[in-house]
């Protein structure tokens, strides 16, 4: 195919519009963003239709991961009468389950399924995780850095398919432990060791939208064989390890009622509501402390007011009192005066009056003259 | 440049990080803001 | 700086109590070294299933729960502007920074590598996470507690100076205590929002951190009603006029918030209810068990809070205090450990070992021996002579 001048550029206007459209959603809120995981990652479809419960997986897994022997060795298949989860030293483990009674006669035989971390698109683990010890790799693996981790276990609380083990015997430096998809393995290009071994192929490793395509496919052409769902296409927000199964999942052990709401979703809006206290409880608080502040302040203020008037009154009061007092003082005095002045007056008088009946009584006159200048 | 975000968590990390850096910055600016708001008045009230 | 140790009083008798504390730490010591000698699995009952047991539920959910009193406290006394709740402030202070310091403290014994606790803040922190949120939030708190308190003991050492320059930051430490208290009280309970597929529905719901947060406002006030009724118990001489005139008061007030709040409490986990449709589970057994948490140790304590407050009676709400405090226990274990893997079968279910049960019951004793040789030393319950009549 040739590639034309136009076509190029037509090309190159896409990649500029794609890239214009990443970068700018990526500014917005997680709410209206889609995150589809990173492309290209792998996964690993595990067909349990396929699966003969020959342990093989499990051997693989324990030589891969260097783990000591376990007590029964793999070959002993009587394991398989208890339902187990992973552990420490087992990063996966089959497991088996009766077919329902109800189901037809080709459905009779037992059910495997394999189990182990389901590395999922948006890690419950990592979300929890308050030092980043967990992360999805580019790749498809939920790696785990040891180095990091404080051993709070909130990882374990927060895996909706409980399936990280802690070493509650190592009392220095615990460790969570669980799958790892073999990431080395597929650095160096080769298959994880439970997927190279595996004698039927009902492990497949691939890409994970291979396998989902791979998966569909399967259901399309074997009806009867299969129920129409994909394990871990949407659970949790998806898985890089998908499941097949002939029974519905819950019937083999793995809960349906698990949802799609990815765990960092989950969180999200209580994570989101923290800034916000932070912005507006200041600005709440401090408001409030303002308000009863200037209410004490006013409250005091108006006391003093109050003070100030009740002083102001009883100062008008007593000078008005006062003045009375002075006023009545005065009056009196004035009475008095006058009193005097008039009896001055009318001894005066008296006196003129037996001055002229009686001219031997002239000297009382002055004496009561200067009576009445004494009183003033 | 910008970083292109293939998982919510990754983004999560990264745009919860900045918050947190800025709810720093606002826990100390908005004290000082209010003593500024609160003029000379206030001041010795207040702290 | 003249700087002189005041005197230290350190007797100790031989009382029947003084006894059991002594017998607690020496056993306490010893399951520390089992610990840490063999790790957690030698000392508690947790698997790979349950990965938190009651040093989670009970040291870490319940004692920051019931340390919410400091910030409650402080809260109604310098931000509200109730003024007759000073006394109330300091040993309302020091339970809370005792009762945070026993989180942190208790936390090195869950945690698989204590030395590693900085981690989150200061090496590599995991922004997504709520448990992120709760330990950037305690240690924030744990100091802005730790200087809230250093008042009392500038006052006991004599450092007036040091002493003055704290008081002037009290409204922005108050402030600041009451936002990282609101985070990290609703944080803890959004630490199992992750989780809905393990929780029972009856307790999952997304309003899980408004209730841990409203929730934490009556355990604070219940708790400091309750240390109340303890101390007015056992250190009566340790208290001053003002403390004792105005205790009756916050005892009452408390009683009357601490009524109404848990009555909104109610009001919206009916309202969690029908927004999730759960209604169809207080039917079963869980929601009996739910009713029970609810009316007995909500409603319950509410009502005779009520009838407290309105009665002036006192003694009546120490009651009451019991029985919320014991709620907050309920409800914080309830949703750690009794309704979380409710799905599972009773053999893979957490169960404490007696180990794990006498090592909290360890670290509540330590705490109350440091409160007791605080309160008998420093001027909590009392004030300094030297700095009566500032406020």
């Amino acid at each position: 195919m040739a590639i034309t001048r136009r076509k190029f550029l037509g090309w190159m206007g896409c990649a500029a519009a794609g890239s214009a459209t990443l970068a700018g959603t990526a500014a917005y809120g997680a709410s209206n963003k889609e995150f589809k995981g990173h492309p290209g990652s792998f996964g690993v479809l595990h067909d349990t239709t396929r699966c003969i419960g020959c342990r093989k997986c499990e051997k693989a897994c324990n030589e891969v991961n260097k783990m000591p022997d376990p007590k029964v060795p793999f070959e002993d298949l009587s394991v398989l009468e208890t339902e187990r989860r992973t552990s420490v030293h087992t990063h996966t483990v089959v497991n088996r389950y009766a077919p329902s009674k109800q189901a037809s006669s080709e459905k009779q035989h037992p059910i495997f399924v394999k189990k182990q971390c389901n590395h999922c698109l948006e890690p419950a683990c990592a979300s929890a995780c308050f030092v980043k010890a967990f992360k999805k790799d580019k790749k498809g693996p939920v790696g785990y850095d040891e180095t990091l981790c404080v051993g709070c276990r909130y990882c374990m609380v927060a895996c909706p398919f409980n399936i990280p083990a802690y070493e509650y015997d190592n009392p220095l430096t615990p460790r969570v432990m669980k799958c790892t998809m073999c990431l080395p393995r597929i650095e160096e290009g080769k298959l994880p060791g439970c997927v190279e071994i595996c004698p039927r192929e009902a492990l497949v490793f691939g890409k994970r939208d291979d396998l989902i395509r791979e998966a569909r496919m399967r259901i399309q052409k074997y009806p009867d064989l299969y129920v129409d769902h994909i394990y871990g296409e949407h659970e949790m927000g998806g898985t890089s390890w998908l499941y097949l199964s002939k029974v519905p999942f819950s019937q083999i052990g793995m809960r349906e009622d698990l949802g799609t709401t990815s765990a960092p979703q989950m969180t999200a809006g209580a994570l989101s509501a923290v800034p916000i206290v932070v912005g507006l409880w200041p600005v709440l608080l401090t408001g409030i402390y303002a308000i009863s502040k200037r209410k004490d302040k006013v409250a005091e203020e108006e006391a003093q007011e109050a003070i100030a008037h009740v002083k102001e009154e009883a100062e008008t009061a007593l000078a008005s009192e006062l003045a009375k007092l002075k006023e009545k003082m005065t009056k009196e005095k004035e009475t008095a005066v006058t009193a005097a002045v008039k009896k001055a007056m009318d001894e005066a008088a008296a006196a003129a009056q037996a001055e002229e009946k009686a001219k031997t009584e002239e000297q009382k006159a002055p004496e009561a003259e200067s009576d009445v200048e004494e009183e003033k | 440049m910008e970083h292109i975000f293939y998982s919510l968590q990754d983004f999560m990390v990264y745009t919860k990080g900045i918050t947190y850096l800025i709810m720093g910055g606002l826990l100390v600016l908005l004290p000082l803001f209010w003593v500024f708001v609160a003029g000379n008045d206030e001041k010795k009230e207040l702290f | 700086m003249a700087f002189k140790l005041p005197p230290v009083s350190l007797k100790i008798e031989a009382t029947p109590g003084n006894i059991i504390t002594g017998i607690i730490l020496i056993l306490g010591f010893g399951l520390t070294v089992m610990r840490f000698y063999g790790g957690l699995g030698a000392v508690t009952n947790l698997d790979d299933t349950n990965p938190w047991g009651i040093w989670i539920g009970f040291d870490l959910l319940c004692g920051v729960a019931l340390a919410a009193g400091g910030y409650v406290t402080s809260a109604s006394c310098y931000v509200f502007g109730l003024k007759r709740y000073h006394s109330a402030v300091r040993p309302a202070i020091l339970t809370a920074f005792l009762g945070y310091a026993l989180v942190v403290f208790a936390l090195h014994y869950d945690v698989g590598r204590p030395w590693r606790l900085p981690y989150p803040i200061f090496v590599s922190p995991g922004t997504s996470s709520l448990l992120f949120e709760v330990g950037l939030c305690v240690f924030l708190y744990l100091n802005v507690l730790f200087i809230e308190f250093t008042p009392a003991a500038f006052e006991w050492l004599g450092l007036s100076k040091i002493r003055g320059i704290v008081m002037k930051m009290t409204m922005a430490l108050t402030i600041f205590g009451v936002i990282l208290s609101t985070l990290h009280q609703s944080s803890l309970g959004a630490l199992f929002l992750i989780s809905p597929s393990k929780l029972h529905p009856l307790w999952y719901s997304g309003y899980l951190p408004v209730y841990f947060f409203i929730s934490s406002m009556f355990a604070g006030m219940s708790m400091v009603i309750f240390e109340g009724s303890l101390a007015h118990r056992y250190l009566h001489d340790k208290m001053d006029e003002t403390h004792l005139k105005e205790s009756d008061g916050v005892v009452l007030g408390f009683s009357k918030a601490a009524s109404f709040i848990m009555m909104g409490y109610l009001g919206i986990k009916v309202i969690g209810l029908a927004i999730d449709n759960n209604w169809h589970y207080l039917f079963t057994g869980w929601g009996a068990w739910f009713l029970l948490e609810l009316l007995g140790f909500v409603g319950l304590p509410a009502f005779i809070y009520a009838i407290a407050a309105r009665d002036k009676n006192v003694k009546l709400a120490r009651i009451a205090s019991v029985i919320a405090v014991l709620g907050i226990v309920f409800n914080r274990l309830n949703i750690s450990i009794v309704a979380f893997n409710w799905h599972l079968p009773a053999a893979q279910r957490y169960m404490p070992s007696w180990m794990e049960i006498v090592t909290s019951v360890f670290i509540v004793t330590v705490g109350i021996t440091v409160y007791r040789f605080i309160t008998a030393n420093m001027p909590v319950l009392y004030e300094h002579p030297d700095y009566k009549h500032e406020h």
